[in-house]
């Protein structure tokens, strides 16, 4: 585990309360150690910037003069462009590094790109790595006055992702307290199961599920305050809110499935499926999704489904996340 | 120092009365009415319903266009804004509680000019204080007072509205 500190000093992480009395959150990097006031403060905000997307001019002058970067290692659709969106809806003027083109292929170490990017006067790196811990690597190499966000490292953490789920989760349920979440699939890989655990758990949802074959399912996941399950029909069985995870074959160094025919009989999403769910149950599903084999195309464009949903309050949640993390040290 | 209920009810009362004037004088019919979170925001819908307006008053969250980013940051507490009608060439009346710097009256009109081009704007505040850092004037006014730097003027509600002075 990491010993990120996403509050600026040890006491503020004792002391945890709503972002009022708080500083701002110097980076954000994990969710394991935000408080639940200040979750719902970050919620609410985003409400507040939900509706920056509907006005004729979609942008408030928020972060006017402030430098963002995105520094992907790693490739990324809807991640990096709802970043990029949400810092300009803010704004921040918007640089997007290609890692691929950049000097690090010529030998350039990671350090000194850093570095360099700092004499740019930039204010903010959002970092994707395959790494794991790689956010929180840079978080402790830049200046004092640089913020970092994890857009997601390794198989760690991808905290704004849980953050645009529970968000979207609350807008059909408001109560936490009264529902029941399944997410299915590849938990083993999933930096975004990782982080939404954590986060449904900080806001008491009371029943969570995973549901996998074994072989994606960590040993000892029921320490995380979870139910395993290997029978999918059972495990989402009035559940409120189901999240497919995608097979990360990218991450996978060996055979964990049969084959995905086999996987998507035994833990797909077909139309039949959504009559085991509660009165109103939705389904998630971070993207991008592989059609036929964790989700039918019937449910994934289904009326049960609210995966673009996700995707536009994604820019809301990081327009959030983005103002908190820039906001000034009131100590000072 | 509190205003009682009826004081502010009387205050209240002469900012409806002026703003009926208003709109006589400038021949203005159906304007939109935006109050300022969260007193502008009572106020405006206070009016709404005593000129007999369908609907609810727009609000607005002026947050996220402050000046003071850099020194206060964000409140998250705020209700977000609520602008349910087109406002091109509408006339707005902007409702705020109390005018002190102009600050928040200036922030206002620019998040105004995000949603459309309106015919004109009227400010509509219950009280102005000194302290004026803006050429930023009230074209209705319920009540002027000159406080110390050391004051407040804080407005509860929103059933009953009432006015109160508090120390800083």
């Amino acid at each position: 585990m990491s010993e990120i500190n996403n509050f600026d000093t040890e006491e503020e992480k004792d002391n945890k309360s709503d972002i009022v009395s708080q500083k701002r959150l110097s980076h954000f990097l994990d969710i394991e150690y935000l408080s639940k006031p200040l979750i719902l403060d970050i919620l609410d905000l985003a409400e507040s910037f939900a509706g920056v997307s509907g006005q004729p001019v979609k942008k408030v002058p928020l972060l006017r003069g402030k430098t963002i970067v995105n520094l992907f290692f790693e490739a990324s659709t809807r991640t990096r462009t709802t970043f990029e969106l949400a810092a300009k809806r803010l704004s921040a003027d918007f640089l997007n590094i290609n890692v691929d083109f950049s000097a690090t292929k010529k030998g350039e170490t990671l350090l000194d790109t850093l570095r360099n990017l700092e004499a740019m006067h930039c204010d903010m790196f959002i970092v994707r790595h395959p790494l794991s811990g790689a956010a929180e690597f840079i978080s402790k190499n830049v200046s004092p006055n640089i913020s970092v966000i994890n857009a997601g490292d390794g198989r760690h953490a991808h905290p704004t992702q849980a953050m645009l789920d529970i968000f979207t989760i609350r807008k059909y349920f408001p109560d936490f307290k009264k529902i029941k979440v399944a997410i299915v699939g590849d938990i083993l890989h999933s930096r975004v199961a990782r982080s939404l655990i954590h986060a449904l758990r900080i806001v008491e949802v009371p029943d969570i599920r995973v549901i996998g074959p074994k072989t994606l399912l960590p040993n000892g996941i029921e320490h995380m305050g979870v139910k395993p399950y290997v029978d999918m029909d059972e495990g989402i069985k009035n559940c409120n809110v189901v999240i497919m995870l995608r097979l990360q074959n990218e991450r996978m160094d060996s055979s964990f499935i049969p084959d995905e025919h086999e996987y998507y009989n035994l833990y797909g999403f077909n139309p039949k499926r959504t009559d085991l769910l509660a009165k109103n149950g939705i389904v998630m599903h971070p993207g991008p999704v592989n059609r036929g084999i964790e989700i039918s195309s019937e449910v994934a464009d289904g009326e049960r489904s609210v995966i673009l949903q996700q995707v536009s309050n994604g820019i809301a949640v990081r327009m959030a996340i983005l103002s908190l993390s820039m906001q000034p040290q009131r100590d000072k | 120092m509190k205003y009682s209920k009826e004081q502010t009810q009387e205050l209240l009362q002469k900012i409806e009365n002026s703003l009926r004037d208003h709109l006589l004088k400038n021949k203005i019919s159906d304007p939109i009415i935006i109050g300022v979170h969260t007193g502008g925001a009572w106020i405006a819908e206070w009016l709404q319903k005593k000129m007999g307006y369908e609907g609810k008053s727009a609000s607005l969250n002026i947050n996220f266009y402050r000046d003071d980013f850099s020194r206060a940051g964000v409140n998250p507490k705020v209700e977000p804004t609520a602008m349910p009608v087109s406002i091109d060439d509408k006339h707005i009346i902007l409702v705020d509680d109390v005018l002190f710097t102009g600050r928040t009256t200036r922030a206002a009109i620019n998040e105004i000019f995000d949603f459309g081009r309106p015919l004109s704007v009227t400010l509509v505040v219950l009280v102005e204080r000194n302290g004026k850092e803006l050429p930023i004037s009230a074209d209705i006014v319920g009540e002027k007072l000159e406080l110390g730097n050391d004051k407040n003027i804080k407005l509860n509600g929103p059933d009953p509205l009432a006015l109160e002075i508090i120390d800083k």
